[in-house]
């Protein structure tokens, strides 16, 4: 026998208190763990992003479109690879609810600046060879059935009318963080049409993706990007990659900062229903710790059993609730999938639950322990009887 | 018995603060203990007895006076000094056997020697022993709620010899069992003075219990003020 077995005789002792502590700190760290990954989606276009990838877009908003002449101006300012460019599409498959992301780019620099994108090199050259083909993540693929050679229509939002494209490519990412939802297609099939429908919106893009060399030169590249195009009708503004996907989430900020009270707000609830627990069990014992005190265990030994009891259900509390957040969250990223492609539990978040369950299990035994460290012997053994 | 004072008492005084009242309950007690003796503390309820038995234990805390136990003033130790020599020094039998519900009978007995630097095999050894003084080693694995009070408590003597202390402190040690069990409990605490010469200082309301005990000292209003020599 040591203290570590009478610690969890006990933590299980009072089975039904414990047994639904133990369910309410598995919850909270579900709860926690599912809003930590949504915050963690929520940045995962910013996580994503590559350091050797400036995005140049209308000064103005990025509503706003740039000349397609921009671009080889852009390909002359050193230090840069690579251009692409492109749009946002904004298509509605069928129906508005079956949102995913749709780019209308420049195919062939595209591929080559996101070499995340991995594609079998057939069906690379399927994809440029076909006005109308477009490259569809697997996630996608999977989520609507689609195969190669499958026809998709869109219908256009920003650019009117019924699309039809042709499924030629499907990519994989390379990385956890790559966006496996996404539909591209030749910025050439809808610019060879609006020339003949809507010819005063041709020859326009939403922005530019430029490889760098040197991805400590972005600022001095972004810069001379920008003083090419200074004082012009449309001027533009060129940031790295993630300072532009960072621009999109900044927008629902507040949204990010609410979730991530609201987290923590359920582990000071749960640190509450721990600690109502380890107050009425330490308050129980109280003569069972006299008694031990009287025997020569001294205060160190008993704060160990109080504490080691509330970091006992704690941590199972904890196991649990990690081991649920991983089907929860891939059912909630199955179900979710339009709004939030990336949805992986972090690394980083099972770090927070760790720390959390540590946290509640320390906070929780606090004052039980001083209060039953504290108590005079003989007080604490007319507890008894 | 040997007439070495084992425990020397002298000037002890002791009193509680109730909101802005102070209650005597211990008031200039003089008195020693020799080494093998079975002393009996009577008196009425409130009258200080248990605790008078508190402080030889070092579980609780004089205002004045010296308690020398073994040769060691223990009122000027520190709770971490007291409660190392309480391990060493004390064994507790109390009136409502005070086991940990949750542990077996061997691990009860067990626990005191979990402070020492015994090995398990040792600890096992004498717990075994301790068991089998109290004839309790059919009975080892039996957690304290499958046993009867007599057994409990016999239980409790075997925590309380197992790490063979100076002397044995009882508080009501009969207090909640049946006449039968009472006698059993009795008979071997006698059994524990005679054979291992253990001093034991026993507190207790009942007559029959003390005459047990070689020495009956009164205790009335916090003042030690009578004594008996109990028939042996």
């Amino acid at each position: 026998m040591n203290l570590i077995k009478l610690l969890f005789k006990n933590a299980f002792r009072h089975k039904l208190r414990t047994y639904l502590t133990i369910l309410g700190m598995t919850i909270a760290i579900l709860a926690f763990g599912l809003l930590r990954t949504v915050v963690s989606a929520w940045y995962a276009g910013v996580e994503a992003s590559s350091a050797n990838r400036l995005v140049t877009r209308n000064a103005i908003s990025l509503i706003f479109s740039l000349p397609i002449s921009y671009k080889d101006k852009i390909r002359q300012v050193e230090g840069v690879k690579q251009v692409s460019y492109g749009t946002w599409f904004g298509g509605i498959y069928i129906d508005e609810k079956n949102f995913f992301a749709n780019f209308a780019m420049e195919l062939k620099t595209y591929l080559e600046l996101y070499p995340e994108l991995i594609i079998s090199p057939d069906q690379e050259a399927a994809l440029l060879r076909d006005r109308r083909g477009a490259v569809v993540g697997r996630k996608l693929a999977e989520r609507f059935g689609w195969k190669l050679g499958d026809v998709v229509t869109l219908k256009g939002t920003i650019f009117p009318g019924n699309w039809e494209l042709i499924i030629r490519a499907i990519y994989k990412g390379r990385d956890k963080s790559t966006d496996e939802s996404q539909l591209i297609f030749h910025w050439d099939y809808i610019n060879e049409t609006l020339k003949k429908t809507i010819p005063r919106r041709a020859d326009q893009v939403g922005f530019f993706v430029i490889g760098i060399s040197n991805p400590n030169q972005a600022a001095e590249a972004s810069a001379a990007v920008d003083k090419l195009f200074k004082n012009s009708l449309a001027e533009t503004l060129t940031e790295t990659e993630k300072a532009f996907q960072m621009s999109f989430v900044s927008m629902t900020e507040a949204i990010v900062i609410a979730i991530q009270l609201v987290s923590f707000v359920i582990i000071i609830i749960i640190m509450a229903v721990v600690a109502n627990t380890m107050a009425m069990a330490a308050r129980e014992r109280t003569g069972e710790y006299a008694i031990l005190k009287a025997l020569g265990f001294g205060g160190w030994y008993i704060a160990a059993l109080i504490f080691g009891e509330s970091l006992v259900i704690t941590g199972i509390g904890c196991a649990l609730g990690i081991a649920a957040t991983f089907p929860a969250a891939k059912a909630f990223g199955d179900a979710m999938g339009a709004f939030f492609p990336i949805f992986n539990v972090a690394g980083e978040t099972i770090y927070m639950d760790i720390a959390s369950f540590i946290i509640v299990g320390v906070v929780a035994a606090i004052v039980p322990t001083v209060r039953t460290v504290n108590i005079r012997i003989a007080d604490g053994l007319r507890k008894i009887g | 018995m040997n007439n070495k004072a084992v425990v020397e008492i002298k000037g002890l005084s002791k009193s509680y603060v109730r909101g802005s009242q102070t209650i005597p309950v211990l008031e200039d007690i003089t008195f020693s203990i020799d080494e093998g003796e079975f002393l009996a503390l009577m008196g009425p309820s409130g009258s200080g007895k248990s605790t008078l038995l508190n402080l030889i234990a070092g579980i609780d805390r004089a205002d004045s006076g010296s308690i020398i136990i073994g040769g060691v003033d223990i009122a000027v130790l520190s709770e971490t000094e007291l409660a190392q020599w309480r391990a060493g020094n004390v064994g507790f039998i109390f009136q409502f056997y005070n086991l940990i519900p949750v542990l077996t009978a061997f691990e009860n007995v067990e626990l005191p020697l979990l402070l020492t630097g015994l090995s398990k095999k040792e600890r096992r050894e004498h717990v075994e022993m301790a068991l089998r003084v109290v004839s309790l080693e059919d009975r080892i694995d039996h957690y304290p709620g499958q046993l009867s009070g007599g057994q409990q408590q016999r239980v409790a003597i075997a925590r309380a010899v197992v790490t063979d202390p100076v002397i044995l402190v009882a508080d009501e040690p009969t207090g909640d069992l049946d006449r039968v069990s009472a006698k059993e409990i009795l008979q071997l605490m006698a059994r524990l003075n005679t054979e291992s010469g253990k001093t034991i200082i026993m507190v207790t309301h009942d007559p029959r219990a003390a005459e047990k005990a070689h020495i009956i000292r009164q205790l009335d209003k916090g003042v030690l003020h009578e004594f008996n020599q109990a028939p042996v």
